[in-house]
């Protein structure tokens, strides 16, 4: 049941796209998405569409993996769809009741459905291929600058990958609990609201409890091994960037130019 | 009245490039009152196993029927099954998280429906059971040693009044004297009330002492399904599968092999004794 959220989760494979920089994969999403915002036409959203299925293509990860991902914002792409095909103002085309929807409004809920669903996927398909310890070793590194500005990077960048580290094991954390309170006859199912919220008592004591200890152990373990934070620290494999790195970069900027040229031309 | 398993499969993350074949073709008869041991190295399935036994998990393919009925139809009422088959995880004070212990111990039997005075007889009945004392009864559950803290758990478990208890590892991570004295907690209770028990185990030592009958797994399937006796006369293949005999049984290999005429099927060391004295012409 717990096991089927995918949202920022990895998925292995060897492909192209797993393979490349966590750093170009960053680039390349943050471009896409802003893309997604610079084109305003059909032709646009094609293009976008074309480089992102290739990419998905490339990456060798099966759609439905993709679609998945999407079930969790239904809701939100929903409520966006509906309240932009009745609320904008405009030329009416279908009217029923109070509820017109317009021109207009059709226009932007469809274009909006497709930059949400984009997003989605274009973001999932990111950390998808890349495991969470080399984001955020792309992410340290990128954000390197900042240090300059007294932003403490190393430990916003360790804190991260520690939080994401534990995503799957709390999963399976709760995963166990669930089951064990289950056998004790514990129902998290049915019943209404505030009885559901109660039910979820037996759950969230242990893992919380279990959450503390694993951190504790954790915080020990490091500082066993001398953790000090990010002053003077190297990396065994630290990251640079080969030939196919600098290809994507490319692709990457001829697809951006596209994207700005149609935007500023249609 | 009895637990039958038939032809179980059960696949993790099907159509994932992950998948992996937990339970292969398992067929089993569990009858009632039985203590078996079931043994399997790390990644067995044995834990996948228990919980196809009260219908935490659904088989890929194959049917569980309990006391003849099939746990997987649509109107089988399946909180009543998880009352009747008691499974207690590995790490079972891990789901601890009433205020005090009897509270915990409360849980099961207030999810059951029963009345405030059943329940609460029911878990006084349940920690005396598992062979704690009163003083502990009103302190949170947090403050309790390993070995207490996990009484509690299988207290909880207890307090359903189960036809069938499953325990997963019940002494991991207990020091010996805290896994003896779980063990024969269960012997003990095992022998008072009747019930099955399976007790799941990877370690042939603890479970030799206690259970009539071993069921052996290997990569999902099932290797050896007999009485301790016969499944330790493969003590070679045992070996083979990261499992091992009681060392009582290797003493007596040993034994056999430089010409002593001892039966090589004793499974505890007062069986042993017996045995090496009988050998040697003389009597306890």
């Amino acid at each position: 049941m717990i096991r089927d959220i995918t949202l920022g989760q990895y998925y292995q494979a060897d492909s192209v796209i797993h393979r490349l920089d966590p750093r170009v994969k960053l680039v390349a999403t943050i471009g896409f998405i802003i893309s997604l915002f610079v084109v305003d036409s059909w032709v646009g959203y094609v293009v976008a569409a074309l480089f992102l299925i290739a990419m998905i293509k490339l990456s060798k990860v099966p759609f439905r993996y993709m679609v998945k991902g999407m079930r969790a914002i239904v809701f939100i792409l929903l409520i966006t769809v509906v309240f932009n095909l009745f609320l904008t103002p405009g030329e009416p085309l279908v009217s029923v009741w109070k509820l017109t929807i317009t021109k207009e409004g059709l226009r932007i809920a469809v274009l909006m459905a497709v930059r949400l669903s984009f997003l989605i996927v274009g973001s999932s398909l990111m950390t998808l291929t890349t495991t969470p310890n080399s984001l955020t070793d792309g992410m340290e590194k990128l954000m390197k600058p900042l240090k300059y500005l007294k932003v403490p990077v190393h430990e916003i960048a360790m804190m991260m990958s520690i939080a994401l580290r534990f995503i799957p094991i709390l999963l399976e954390e709760t995963d166990k609990i669930m089951k064990a309170q289950i056998a004790r006859g514990a129902d998290f199912e049915s019943g209404n609201l505030i009885k559901k919220a109660k039910a979820m008592v037996p759950l969230l004591v242990p893992l919380f409890i279990s959450a503390f200890r694993r951190a504790n152990d954790l915080a020990m373990a490091m500082e066993a091994r001398c953790y000090r934070g990010g002053e003077h620290r190297t990396k065994m494999k630290p990251l640079c960037y080969r030939a196919a790195d600098r290809i994507a970069y490319g692709v990457l900027f001829l697809y951006f130019a596209g994207c700005v040229t149609i935007g500023v031309l249609l | 009245m009895s637990i039958i398993l038939d032809h179980v499969d059960y696949v993790y993350g099907e159509d994932t490039a992950l998948s992996v074949h937990a339970l292969k073709d398992v067929n089993l008869v569990i009858p009632d009152g039985q203590f078996i041991g079931l043994i399997g190295h790390t990644g067995s399935g044995k834990s996948t196993l228990v919980q196809h036994l009260n219908g935490l998990m659904r088989p890929t393919s194959g049917a569980i029927y309990y006391n003849g009925e099939d746990i997987h139809e649509k109107d089988y009422d399946k909180k009543q099954l998880r009352s009747k088959v008691g499974l207690v995880f590995q790490y079972p004070e891990h789901q601890l998280f009433e205020i005090d212990v009897f509270k915990d111990v409360c849980f099961g039997p207030k999810n059951l429906g029963l009345s405030q005075k059943e329940t609460e007889l029911r878990a006084y009945a349940a920690l005396k059971q598992v062979g704690l004392e009163d003083e502990f009864f009103y302190q949170s559950p947090f403050d309790l040693s390993g070995g207490q803290k996990r009484r509690v758990a299988i207290a909880g478990v207890l307090a359903m009044k189960p036809e069938v208890l499953v325990l997963d590892e019940p002494t991991a991570g207990l020091d010996p004297k805290g896994r003896d004295e779980i063990l024969d907690q269960i012997a003990k209770l095992k022998e008072e009330t009747g019930i099955t028990v399976i007790l799941v185990s990877h370690s042939m030592e603890d479970v030799a002492k206690y259970v009539e009958r071993i069921i052996v797994m290997n990569r999902g399937s099932v290797l050896y399904d007999d009485t301790p006796r016969v499944v330790f006369q493969h003590y070679r293949e045992l070996e083979q599968v990261g499992l091992a005999a009681p060392q009582v049984t290797y003493i007596m290999q040993a034994l056999a092999k430089r010409g002593m005429s001892v039966d090589t099927s004793a499974t505890t060391i007062a069986e042993a004794e017996q045995e090496i004295l009988r050998a040697l012409h003389r009597t306890v």
